[in-house]
């Protein structure tokens, strides 16, 4: 199935670039032009809110190489056994019958001064704006001993689709009493408690299926999210199968060799039947690209999500550095509206209110063990800057715990309508 | 099949009950014509069932959602936990708006428009309830009856239209097709309950931990605005 479809992928996307890039300059009509990069929790949005809000005034085209979008978050709910891989999947054919041109293709540059994108198809689309939400790449050499190259052998699994299901595969593969090891990411990366709700998925399923194996954890940060909830968690669900080694204990000082299946942390070395190596994170390629990046992220303006280096582009979620927001799909869905509505009063003239911003993530430690991690945001001159919060509390009722998980499930289906449409 | 036949059966008592048991409601002669609208999924009587929907034998002053083995929507469960209690007035709101009380309700009923419809087949469920005589009048419940907001607040006019971008927010979570998929719908509800439910959101009187931070940053304007453009929205 997964083969299939990546065949499919490969050879389809070029053919139908090529058919629809000559359509795109007759599009606009003469309409101001949006053109978002990335379709999933920030541009998917962006561009289902402009073209709704401006009842066709403005021309919208989303450029998504993926035919079918797999969510990130939620993903470890399909490791955990929670999910089928089939519920996190969504197409873009409702966002193009409400009248977004969906290019299914690359891009592979921007050129600010003509305002125009390049594509990997051939042929380049022009832009009024433009919103770039690509999401993440890994930092060259972040983790020694692995690049890309190596992400068969040791996935990150840190994008939905099919390094989710090849570290699915790979868990169910273990051998009895095996070893899981995850390599943690250093901070700022996409969803903060993602690392550790997946250590409690992939426990989940050991206790289960697999329950004299191991889990090894190193972690180059000196504390994570939602630390005293998982570690809880763990304790109670899981004893004696987790072993974590953080900052202090030198799970910073890490290598991996994915020929031999060690990990070597802070000297010591470890055999391993999986290895989850989720590295050091920076801005999708293209921002870079464009050239609105300073270091690893995109800076942007708190009030409308504006690049600091170019007021025509904009930056959304996991690819800008904005301040206070983790970087999270809910975060990326959140600063989506307030740039659609900025970006079509600068466009049309429509009304455009003060930006407000808000986030919660749920991760689920154990079936029906839900918890939960939110705060309101709003924009200052110099920041997106944290306004209130609230954390899950340890102690807390399974009656509560399983309210919280189901209403992760509400989140879940809300937020995927909310990108995609219905 | 079972509840139209039962129904017809249980015709010939109510005729014989009605005239003193529905003092002050309606017609329970008329009702039981009304409740013909009920039977394809409700039995009310001796030996009545569960069917599609749950029984109505004792309705009145029953909490919501709490009859044994039958399968309600998360929303009802959750009004009936909230304090929820079928009274003439309660049970009238339902009937009239299923939706509007219960926003994801699982009965598939477009409501009874006509209020004196609603009073006769009252009057008629009324007969199979413990104490017909005396069953609870209106109880304070979790619509908008039970507040203590400012008239003020309540006579707000929302702008529709920050409301539609205020509610973008909302969004995230509730869907604007009113569905629940564990989390409730919001849309089409009276302006006030939304009101009502927000201000307690914001005074902590209802307990969501993200709701009471969502409305907590809220004004009493903007409150008004999202009642606005949710009340609606289909």
């Amino acid at each position: 199935m997964t083969l299939n479809r990546r065949i499919f992928l490969g050879s389809g996307a070029a053919a139908t670039a090529a058919l629809a890039a000559p359509m795109v300059f007759a599009a606009s009509h003469g309409k101001p032009h949006v053109v978002v990069v990335g379709g999933g929790a920030g541009g998917a949005t962006a561009a289902r809110y402009i073209a709704k809000d401006s009842n066709g005034d403005v021309a919208v085209t989303l450029i998504e190489p993926s035919r079918e979008y797999y969510t990130c978050f939620f993903s470890n709910l399909y490791i955990g056994g929670f999910k089928q891989m089939d519920e996190l999947g969504h197409s873009y054919g409702t966002l193009a019958a409400n009248g977004i041109n969906v290019l299914h293709d690359w891009a592979t540059g921007v050129d600010r001064d003509a305002k125009t994108v390049a594509l990997a198809g051939g042929g380049s689309v022009p832009y009024d704006k433009l919103i770039l939400s690509p999401g993440i790449d890994f930092v060259d050499g972040a983790v020694e001993g692995w690049d890309q190259m190596a992400q068969n052998a040791m996935p990150h699994a840190y994008k939905g689709g099919s390094q989710t299901e090849l570290l699915k595969a790979q868990l169910v593969a273990m051998p009895q009493g095996g070893t899981f090891a995850m390599v943690a990411p250093p901070n700022p990366y996409r969803c903060p408690p993602g690392p550790y709700e997946r250590v409690s998925m992939v426990a989940h399923y050991l206790k289960a299926n697999n329950p004299t194996a191991k889990i090894l954890v190193a972690d180059p940060k000196p504390k994570f999210s939602k630390q005293g909830l998982f570690e809880e968690g763990w304790n109670k669900h899981y004893a004696g199968m987790i072993d974590y080694i953080g900052e202090d204990f030198g799970g910073g000082n890490v290598s991996v060799d994915p020929n031999a299946m060690t990990i070597t942390i802070d000297g010591e070395v470890t055999n391993v039947d999986v290895c989850n190596v989720i590295p050091a994170m920076k801005a999708g390629h293209i921002a870079e690209v464009a050239g609105v990046t300073d270091g690893n992220w995109a800076p942007v303006n708190a009030a409308d999500m504006s690049s600091k280096v170019d007021a025509d582009i904009y930056v959304l979620g996991d690819a800008s550095e904005q301040g206070d927001m983790p970087k999270s799909g809910y975060s990326a869905n959140s600063q989506a509206k307030v740039c659609a509505n900025a970006v079509r009063g600068a466009l049309t003239g429509s009304r455009v209110f003060p930006a407000k911003f808000s986030n919660t993530c749920w991760s689920l430690i154990d079936a029906n063990d839900g918890v939960k991690v939110g705060a309101t945001y709003e924009a200052t001159d110099e920041k997106i800057a944290q306004v209130d919060g609230f954390i899950s509390q340890v102690g807390e009722t399974a009656e509560l715990r399983r309210a919280t998980y189901e209403e992760s499930e509400g989140w879940y289906t809300g937020i995927t309508t909310d990108m995609f449409g219905a | 099949m079972r509840g139209l036949s039962r129904s017809a059966l249980y015709l010939a008592s109510v005729l014989a009950a009605g005239a003193s048991a529905a003092e002050g409601l309606g017609d329970a002669e008329r009702g039981a014509e009304v409740f013909r609208l009920c039977t394809a999924c409700h039995e009310v009587g001796e030996g009545a069932r569960n069917g599609v929907g749950p029984h109505l034998n004792g309705v009145f002053g029953r909490p919501a959602g709490a009859v044994d083995g039958v399968r309600y929507s998360k929303s009802m469960t959750r009004m009936g936990v909230e304090g929820l209690i079928w009274t003439e007035e309660t049970l009238d709101a339902y009937l009239e708006n299923p939706r509007a009380l219960v926003s994801k309700t699982r009965m598939s009923f477009r409501g009874i428009d006509d209020a004196r419809d609603r009073s006769d087949v009252m009057a008629f469920l009324r007969v199979y309830s413990d104490n017909p005589a005396d069953f609870p009048g209106a109880e304070p419940t979790a619509t908008g009856t039970d507040h203590d907001l400012d008239p003020e607040i309540l006579a707000l006019q929302g702008d529709p239209e920050y409301g539609e971008y205020l509610a973008s927010e909302c969004k995230t979570c509730h869907q604007a097709s009113g569905m629940d998929d564990g989390i409730p719908g919001i849309t089409g509800w009276p302006d006030e309950d939304f009101v009502v439910a927000m201000h307690a959101y914001k005074r902590k009187l209802r307990s969501n931990p993200v709701m009471q931070m969502m409305a907590g940053r809220l004004n009493d304007e903007e409150i008004a605005a999202l009642a606005a453009y949710f009340r609606d929205l289909d």
